[in-house]
């Protein structure tokens, strides 16, 4: 299977907004007078009003919805056994190179210049020097042939290795009792997952996939994989962690999306 | 004065006199009948992200989370979130109202009574009346042989959509119930087609209920009377019920 130059994802829009937009619609955009934002405001108000509750409504059972999505983190977070493993899979079920999957295409992805890079540690750990590539790469590594589910129903078998997470997080002496590990990326992606996640023995910052250096649209130098995640919870090109106890969020779930994410 | 054991032998059985539809089993019926459009209508908006057959769509019309100016306000996205957001709170009101549903259809009898037994030979016959426009709708509290079998075999599918639901919601958690799916993707296949068969007993259902409202009405009202003495749960379960 080859690499999918643009993934059909409707996560995104269809097609990025063209800058000479702008320019065509110049006329346009200036008769869009304060006059008629004011006018059309007011009818925007006055509908609400003939319409009944309808757009109260909406707001009424997004409230309930977005409650029911915190109740269902709470309700995975009990289900969830730290010491369950993941099924795992054989060398012949990996598919090589990976699915790629991003808020954007393929062809838009930045590579990182490794000798720039550094992963930048903060919040509630120890020893919070900067790592080089060379030095996470110098660590212990810890193979995962494991399943890669997308919240968008597709998935494949993937073959990762890397350093525990756990083993990391000891290593730089993380606060092990906080809530939460976030990750900032290079992409200006961001996310994070609960501490029992991160602690769960199938839970690496990856380096390798089927033994090869990660490829660059992958998340190359460093990504998270967690057997216990769906796929967007595992951010790319990492550049930072933090662990904490004040709830980070993330991309996906800043848009709506659970926070827990758990398979 | 003392009853002889032959006064006893000849009293016939107690009647116990209810209505068709208890109030209990109409709140979870149309309980079930909100939670369930909920499911699917949430359903096809979360399977239009990664279909399984290239040639099943359905239109954002048709879908909850769907509309483009909803998601947009709220989620900056076309509205899978919300899509999910409804799946999941759908989800708690099928687990904790049909598990009801299921105890109570169980335990107090109902189903036992109105639902068994269902002989092929029946099934035959009534079907074949339907052919000829003969079935008989005079008693509303007898089911034929075709409705119990649909009934029977709804019940049967809607456990396993729940249970193909959960293996996709936990395939790593719930890791054994999925494998009886052989994988994620056949876990999405059985979920996906028991949609097909929950949405097609929906419509034979619905399309029965409206050509014969007094049953719509009996689901409202609670229907004709009836003697919920015959027919008692199996001798196994009768003791802890009391019955």
């Amino acid at each position: 299977m080859s690499i999918r130059t643009l993934s059909p994802s409707r996560l995104r829009p269809a097609r990025r907004i063209d800058r000479s937009f702008l320019a065509e619609n110049k006329a346009l955009i200036e008769r869009i007078e304060r006059r008629n934002v004011l006018r059309g405001a007011l009818s925007l108000g006055a509908l609400a009003l003939l319409g009944g509750c309808d757009v109260t409504d909406t707001y009424a059972m997004q409230k309930v919805l977005t409650a029911v999505s915190a109740w269902n983190d709470r309700a995975q977070a009990l289900l969830f056994d730290q010491t369950h493993l993941a099924p795992t899979f054989t060398e012949a079920e990996v598919l090589k190179p990976p699915r790629f999957e991003a808020y954007y295409g393929i062809a838009d992805v930045s590579p990182v210049d490794v000798s720039n890079w550094k992963l930048e540690l903060g919040g509630l750990i120890a020893d919070k020097r900067s790592w080089t590539a060379a030095q996470i790469y110098a660590q212990p590594e810890q193979e995962l042939i494991i399943r890669h589910v997308c919240v968008e129903g597709w998935d494949y078998i993937g073959q990762w290795s890397g350093v525990n997470l756990r083993r990391f997080l000891e290593t730089v002496g993380a606060d092990l009792s906080a809530k939460y590990v976030a990750f900032r990326c290079f992409d200006d992606y961001y996310g994070s997952i609960d501490m029992a996640a991160a602690l769960h023995p199938q839970t690496i910052l990856a380096t390798r996939y089927a033994k090869e250096y990660i490829g660059d649209p992958f998340g190359y130098p460093l990504r998270l994989r967690t057997a216990t995640k769906l796929g967007w919870k595992n951010p790319k090109w990492i550049t930072a962690i933090e662990v904490t106890n004040n709830y980070p969020g993330g991309f996906w779930e800043d848009r709506g999306f659970n926070w827990f994410g758990g398979l | 004065m003392a009853e002889t054991a032959e006064h006893l032998q000849a009293r016939p059985p107690m009647r116990r006199e209810a209505r068709m539809h208890p109030l209990a089993v109409r709140i979870m019926h149309w309980t079930n009948a909100v939670a369930i459009i909920i499911m699917i209508m949430s359903g096809i908006k979360i399977y239009g992200d990664s279909p399984i057959f290239s040639f099943i769509s359905f239109p954002d019309a048709l879908t909850l989370g769907g509309d483009g100016a909803t998601a947009f306000r709220f989620h900056h996205n076309f509205g899978q979130s919300g899509a999910l957001q409804w799946h999941f709170l759908g989800m708690w009101i099928v687990v904790v109202n049909g598990t009801a549903f299921l105890i109570y259809g169980l335990a107090s009898g109902r189903w036992w009574r109105m639902l068994l037994p269902i002989r092929p030979r029946e099934v035959v016959a009534t079907l074949a009346d339907a052919m000829r426009f003969k079935l008989s709708h005079d008693d509303l509290t007898v089911y034929n042989a075709v409705q119990k079998l649909l009934y029977v075999g709804i019940i049967l599918v809607a456990i396993v959509e729940v249970t193909a639901g959960l293996a996709i919601w936990k395939p790593v958690q719930l890791s054994h119930l999925a494998a009886l799916f052989w994988s994620f993707q056949g876990a999405r296949l059985v979920h996906f087609l028991g949609m097909f068969a929950i949405v097609a007993f929906l419509c034979v259902h619905v399309l029965l209920a409206l050509l014969v409202p007094r049953t719509l009405l009996a689901m409202i009202t609670g229907g004709p009377k009836v003697d919920i003495g015959r027919g008692a749960p199996p001798a196994a379960l009768a003791p802890q019920l009391g019955e």
